[in-house]
């Protein structure tokens, strides 16, 4: 069942009554958790839900803030694994590395393009891209940056020992380049390849005279965790924390904090309460159940933005049309014969049957927006009138029998239960909303660590899943909905298998149209197309929510990282 | 004795070799590690290269035959997700999961000795009857919520204590521990109590059933008659003698504090083994997992053998050399 949302009413009134229920709300939400980790097994553990009740507590407490702090203290959710820039693409990686060391394109808080290393770049040819880079730019040792770092980095990418999640992809398209002088470098590629600035906002550059030789054991002691980056490591206890100070020669800004204490505190709600008890000051990942609380709070400020990840259901295109899908038989639970989801009338009955809405109000408590294609309003290759399909169940019945189902069929719909914000109960709600217009859907969450495999070997015939998209439409384009192959390198999360030679045509011309104006029109032209067919079905786009004491501010990032040089001292009041 | 001893260790590396077996045919069942750490965009290309580096591209016998071949010569493999080996890894973070441990179990034992004594002593006072609520309460209570309030408590309400982290540490022994500074003292106390709770309850319980039982023995009735102080009779006649349920219960419990803190470690964030392992499961970094659980193997055998060991001196009629 979806929770019940609180009535709204007063904050004065609400944090009364939040003040009077606590310990009642905070033996409830602590058996519930019991409960749920059982369930879980060894799942993401035990996830907050007293938290709700501490921050009300908190509430009474009160207390003064601090000044200014000359230390920055940040709780993260996830654990960074490696001070390897290269070693394994993976975000809370991505964002530490992001403070040490720099690309030659950054990326805005909302991913827009922005010069880093680089100061400019075009294409002077259809396979020659030309870089130019910024000069007086030092490592954190002294040494100087030039082209030969850059030259140096790129032909690292493919050559870290026992890499479970190489960046290689970004030099691959990369057949030969040319140092035109210290500070001008050009990259060749075999075809035109306009994607490649997007693809230089993944690569942090390291020293060639540093980094020689260099090791993941070398990075991760934090020895050689040398970049040109913000901030400089100190110290580094895996698993723990990272102690960092600032760069006082950092050519973009330096930082307001002399230090900054990153440290991961995986627990939600242990993360939460170390915020209310001043142990940290900032946290990112903050759980939906607490938002609504932690944003009463007077001490603290909450920074948030529509992100790039967007939650959506994959449905089995491998099967044809006479074919029997895995985990669909007909009302009595035999064999159907055919699989429905090759109609797309039965896909869009499955689409316009969710209530978007009551999704992202109730459940997620606000914290994402109903979506009805990849990519978020403000971003490249977004369609401003494609707009997320409307709850219409009646409409979904009608397609149904339209589609030869007037009285449904039988569907197992699967999903994470510790990957995404609330995964399994969001597949809970559709299951529900599904059963209502007569398709009588049976939920199953598991681990995803079992869940990802099976999706992977076409194991189910729906399944929820998200996508952290780049800012760039073919990104998710090619990943889910371009046809499986080897030789593009697509279709790496095409798990339903779509497959659409006209849609496939129009991305191949995509892929290699230099002309910015151009490439946008082909891929709205795709994103109308996968829209129009239903090729997965979008449910929201998450929202990224961090937050911090009232003394500071943040600009809230769309790519989810957590980077102290996004925070600042708030102005004085 | 040295039979004994010698018999015990051909034991433990049965059981080593049979939970290695386990592990890599069970982690195998759950999924497949590549598909978890890889990028979601990474294309084929990357995908094999990434199943070759993590040398899973072999059948899994040979898979398991590669890595007993590394395990004789003392190499566990390298951990899929920090490129480290995993026994150092597991070793870097054991000193704070021991440390909390050994903290836990002292304290359960220095508060829930002294309580359970007296609580079977005066069986019908109200201090006693006191203590066996609170008992019950320390029994029920689930860790995680305890935990939750005494941060609640301690550090959001009243700001004693520091709600998450080790904080500082000194060197000794060329290892890192809290107990030595102050900071890390204020940072022990909470997740030590947390863990100690149920410790205390199950200590009171079994002290003051065993000097409830052991006190209508005849040689305390005898001791008594012959006009010896109830201190004497108290705490060498009874005391010795309630002692074994005691040491075996503190044994075992030592062992499971050391190797399933996992609760209490991420509710404080304590870098401990326990948040590894966690970790470790849901990313199936196989060479963590099998070599946490050798090494827990290794340390119950350890603590059963110290337990059997403790026995005979307690007791001598206990022998060592069985049959």
């Amino acid at each position: 069942m979806l929770p019940v949302r609180r009535k709204g009413s007063s904050s004065a009134k609400a944090a009364r009554r939040q003040t009077s229920l606590v310990p009642a709300g905070l033996l409830q939400n602590a058996f519930g958790e019991i409960r749920d980790r059982r369930e879980k097994a060894l799942g993401k553990s035990i996830r907050a839900a007293g938290i709700a009740a501490i921050s009300a507590w908190a509430l009474a407490a009160g207390g003064a803030m601090a000044q200014a702090p000359t230390t920055l203290t940040m709780g993260v959710g996830s654990p960074v694994t490696s001070l390897d820039p290269h070693y394994h693409q993976l975000s809370p990686n991505n964002a530490v590395s992001d403070m040490i060391f720099d690309k030659l394109v950054e990326t805005d808080d909302k991913a827009r393009m922005q010069p880093g290393l680089a100061s400019e770049w075009r294409a002077v040819g259809p396979t020659v891209w030309e870089f130019k880079l910024r000069p007086n730019v030092r490592f954190h040792n002294g040494s100087a940056f030039t082209a030969e770092d850059v030259v140096f980095t790129l032909q690292r990418l493919p050559n870290v020992p026992n890499s479970p999640s190489s960046f290689a992809a970004y030099s691959r398209p990369i057949v030969r380049m040319e140092i035109v002088d210290p500070l001008t470098i050009r990259f060749h590629t075999a075809s035109p390849y306009p994607l490649l600035p997007l693809d230089m906002t993944n690569v942090r550059i390291i020293d060639a005279q540093t980094h020689a030789n260099a090791t993941t054991e070398g990075f991760n002691s934090g020895q050689l965790a040398i970049g040109t980056g913000p901030f400089r490591v100190v110290q580094h206890r895996s698993g723990d924390r990272i102690e960092f100070e600032r760069n006082n020669e950092y050519f973009d800004g330096v930082s307001p904090f002399e230090r900054v204490s990153y440290r991961m505190v995986t627990n939600d709600a242990a993360r939460t309460a170390a915020l209310l008890a001043g142990d940290l000051d900032f946290i990112d990942q903050v759980p939906t159940t607490d938002l609504a609380r932690l944003r009463n709070d007077q001490r603290l400020n909450i920074s948030e933005t529509v992100g790039l990840r967007l939650i959506f259901l994959g449905l089995d295109h491998l099967r044809a049309a006479n074919e029997n899908s895995p985990l669909i038989t007909d009302n009595d639970g035999r064999p159907l014969g055919r699989n429905p989801l090759k109609d797309v009338r039965v896909r869009r009955a499955l689409s316009i049957a969710i209530d978007r809405t009551a999704i992202t109000s109730r459940l997620m408590e606000g914290a994402a927006t109903p979506a009805g294609q990849f990519l978020p309003p403000g971003t490249f290759s977004h369609v401003p009138d494609v707009q997320a399909p409307a709850y219409d169940p009646d409409g979904a019945r009608r397609l149904l029998a339209e589609a030869g189902y007037p009285n449904g069929f039988r569907i197992q719909l699967n999903s994470p239960n510790d990957r995404y914000i609330n995964d399994a109960r969001i597949a809970q709600a559709v299951g529900q909303m599904w059963t209502r217009v007569g398709v009588r859907t049976a939920v199953e969450a598991q681990t995803w660590a079992t869940f990802v495999g099976r999706a992977g070997r076409q194991e189910y015939s729906a399944f929820l899943i998200g996508w952290g998209s780049n800012p760039d439409g073919s990104h998710p384009m090619r990943n889910i909905i371009g046809t499986v192959s080897r030789e593009k390198g697509w279709g790496a999360s095409n798990r339903g298998r779509y497959s659409n030679p006209e849609l496939d045509a129009l991305l191949d011309q995509a892929l290699v149209e230099l002309d910015e104006k151009k490439r946008e029109e082909m891929l709205i032209r795709i994103q109308r197309m996968a829209a129009e067919d239903v090729a997965v079905i979008p449910i929201h786009i998450q929202t990224n929510i961090w937050a911090m004491r009232r003394n500071l501010t943040h600009a809230a990032r769309v790519d989810e990282l957590t980077r102290a040089q996004d925070v600042r001292p708030a102005a004085a009041r | 004795m040295s039979v004994y001893l010698l018999r015990r260790l051909i034991q433990a590396l049965g059981v080593v070799f049979a939970m290695s077996v386990i592990v890599f045919i069970g982690v195998y069942a759950i999924g497949d590690p590549v598909e978890i750490l890889i990028s979601p965009d990474a294309d084929q290309i990357e995908r094999e290269r990434a199943v070759r580096a993590l040398g899973l591209d072999l059948p899994l016998w040979q898979q398991y035959l590669v890595f007993l071949g590394k395990a004789l010569r003392g190499d566990l493999g390298n951990s899929f997700v920090f490129n480290e080996p995993a026994l150092q890894l597991i070793l870097q973070r054991m000193p704070a999961t021991l440390e909390l441990a050994i903290a836990a179990t002292f304290g359960a034992v220095l508060i829930g000795l002294p309580l359970g004594l007296y609580a079977g002593l005066r069986p019908n006072s109200v201090g006693s009857k006191a203590i066996m609520a609170g008992s019950i309460l320390g029994f029920s209570l689930p860790t995680f919520w305890v935990g939750l309030m005494l941060i609640m408590v301690f550090a959001v309400q009243l700001g004693w204590l520091p709600s998450t982290g080790r904080g500082d540490t000194a060197e000794f022994l060329g290892l890192q521990w809290s107990f030595l500074t102050l900071d890390g003292l204020s940072h022990l106390l909470m997740p030590a109590l947390n863990l100690a709770l149920f410790k205390i309850s199950l200590v009171i319980r079994l002290t003051r059933a065993g000097v409830r039982e052991t006190m209508l023995m005849d040689y305390v009735k005898f001791a008594r008659a012959k006009g010896l102080s109830p201190f004497r009779v108290t705490f060498v006649h009874v005391f010795k003698n309630i002692l074994i349920p005691v040491v075996t219960v503190t044994g075992l419990e030592f062992g499971s504090t050391i190797a399933f803190s996992v609760v209490t470690e991420s509710i404080f964030a304590w870098p401990g083994m326990g948040k590894l392992i966690i970790d470790s499961i849901n990313v199936l970094d196989r060479p963590v997992i099998v070599a946490y659980l050798m090494i827990i193997v290794l340390l119950f055998i350890t603590i059963n053998l110290i337990v059997d060991l403790t026995y005979s001196l307690l007791d001598p009629r206990v022998r060592l050399e069985g049959k």
